[in-house]
């Protein structure tokens, strides 16, 4: 599979790390040089400097089949601009925006974009913890 | 009318002056708490501190009866995902995008913002207009974010197609006659109107051919 992460932040680069080592081809996007220092020495992806918003830093992988794109930044309004810019412009199997703000990510499920919240993700966790103990 | 402005910026705090001059309703929404004690000494009840593009944020500013959302910030991001939230769970607000980057504009369009400004796409379009005034040709309305544009020509004598009908004429695909003011009287024309000097043409044309339809003219 071909992913393609932007942010890579503390999930991004643990991410990707992993659908590396299982295999898969990656490409990491970081508008910060600094940030690809949190993926691991043997990460054999590619790496971009770039702004995910600007489409020139994206269009180069993307017009190459691409199955996933993840917007990973840690700004919800980047994720879900740079996710439906894609859907416009590409075709690809899946675009995920990660939204922090658990409203938002509902309403723009409700607008047709796949969403991951990982605030309702932490909390479902918990509640299952309390309930066990 | 009801207006929430989003952003208290330069563009954000001007519009928003000039918007309570005309006696409108006015909120200003500003995320920085410096910036809205500041402004508060004239704005007073008409300005809260907090983040707008949050659907917690513009309830509170009353979205639910706003006749008009503006998002003025500098992120295209916030103010695409504002007019999208507002759309979406507020009852009727025409929303209105500040765009900073002008090729985010079409996106914006297909994605449910009524309306989008760009201060570089006018300023741009301005001294296009400029340019063009020397050639007497001079844009009266543009439709579809400036593909489409109405436009008016007064015909000189020397004119290529003064004492010529329409019929004769090969029009640059792309463009149409709508009418002909000829003094005080309004023709609509058709294949055997002939033109004379000093009619005021007006066409519809888009804008790849525009250059043509000023060849041929």
């Amino acid at each position: 599979m071909k992913v393609m992460i932007i942010g890579c932040g503390r999930v991004g680069s643990v991410l990707a790390n992993r659908l590396d080592e299982e295999g898969h081809q990656v490409v990491v996007l970081d508008r910060n040089q600094q940030a690809f220092r949190r993926l691991s020495e043997k990460f054999s992806g590619k790496r971009i400097v770039g702004n995910g918003l600007v489409e020139e830093f994206v269009r180069p992988t993307l017009q190459e089949k691409t199955d996933i794109l993840l917007a990973m930044t840690d700004k919800d309004n980047v994720n879900l601009m740079i996710t439906q810019r894609v859907k416009q412009n590409f075709q690809l199997e899946r675009v995920i925006a990660v939204v922090h703000d658990s409203i938002l990510a509902g309403l723009y499920k409700e607008l047709g974009v796949e969403t991951v919240c990982p605030t309702d993700l932490v909390i479902k966790d918990l509640l299952q913890t309390i309930k066990e103990s | 009318m009801y207006i929430i402005i989003v952003g208290a910026g330069k563009v954000g705090y001007h519009l928003g002056s000039l918007l309570m001059a005309e006696g409108h309703e006015v909120m200003l929404i500003e995320e920085d708490r410096s910036k809205v004690e500041l402004l508060s000494l004239e704005f007073h009840d008409a300005i809260m501190q907090g983040n707008g593009s949050t659907v917690e944020v513009l309830k509170e500013a009353g979205a639910n009866r706003a006749d008009v959302i503006v998002a003025t910030t500098g992120n295209d991001e916030d103010n695409l995902v504002i007019c999208q939230i507002s759309k979406l769970m507020f009852l009727r607000p025409r929303t209105i995008a500040r765009v900073n980057n002008p090729r985010n504009e079409e996106l914006f369009t297909g994605l449910g913002v009524d309306a989008s400004v760009s201060a570089t796409k006018i300023i741009n379009a301005v001294i296009e207009e400029q340019v063009k005034a020397g050639d007497m040709m001079i844009p009266l309305l543009t439709l579809k974010e400036g593909n489409v544009e109405i436009v008016e020509v007064e015909l000189s004598r020397s004119s290529h197609i003064v004492k010529k009908k329409i019929k004769d004429l090969s029009m640059p695909p792309g463009s149409i006659f709508i009418a002909v003011i000829r003094g005080e009287e309004l023709i609509i024309p058709f294949g055997d109107t002939e033109f004379q000097p000093e009619d005021k043409v007006l066409a519809l044309v888009k804008r790849e051919s525009e250059q043509a339809l000023r060849n041929m003219l």
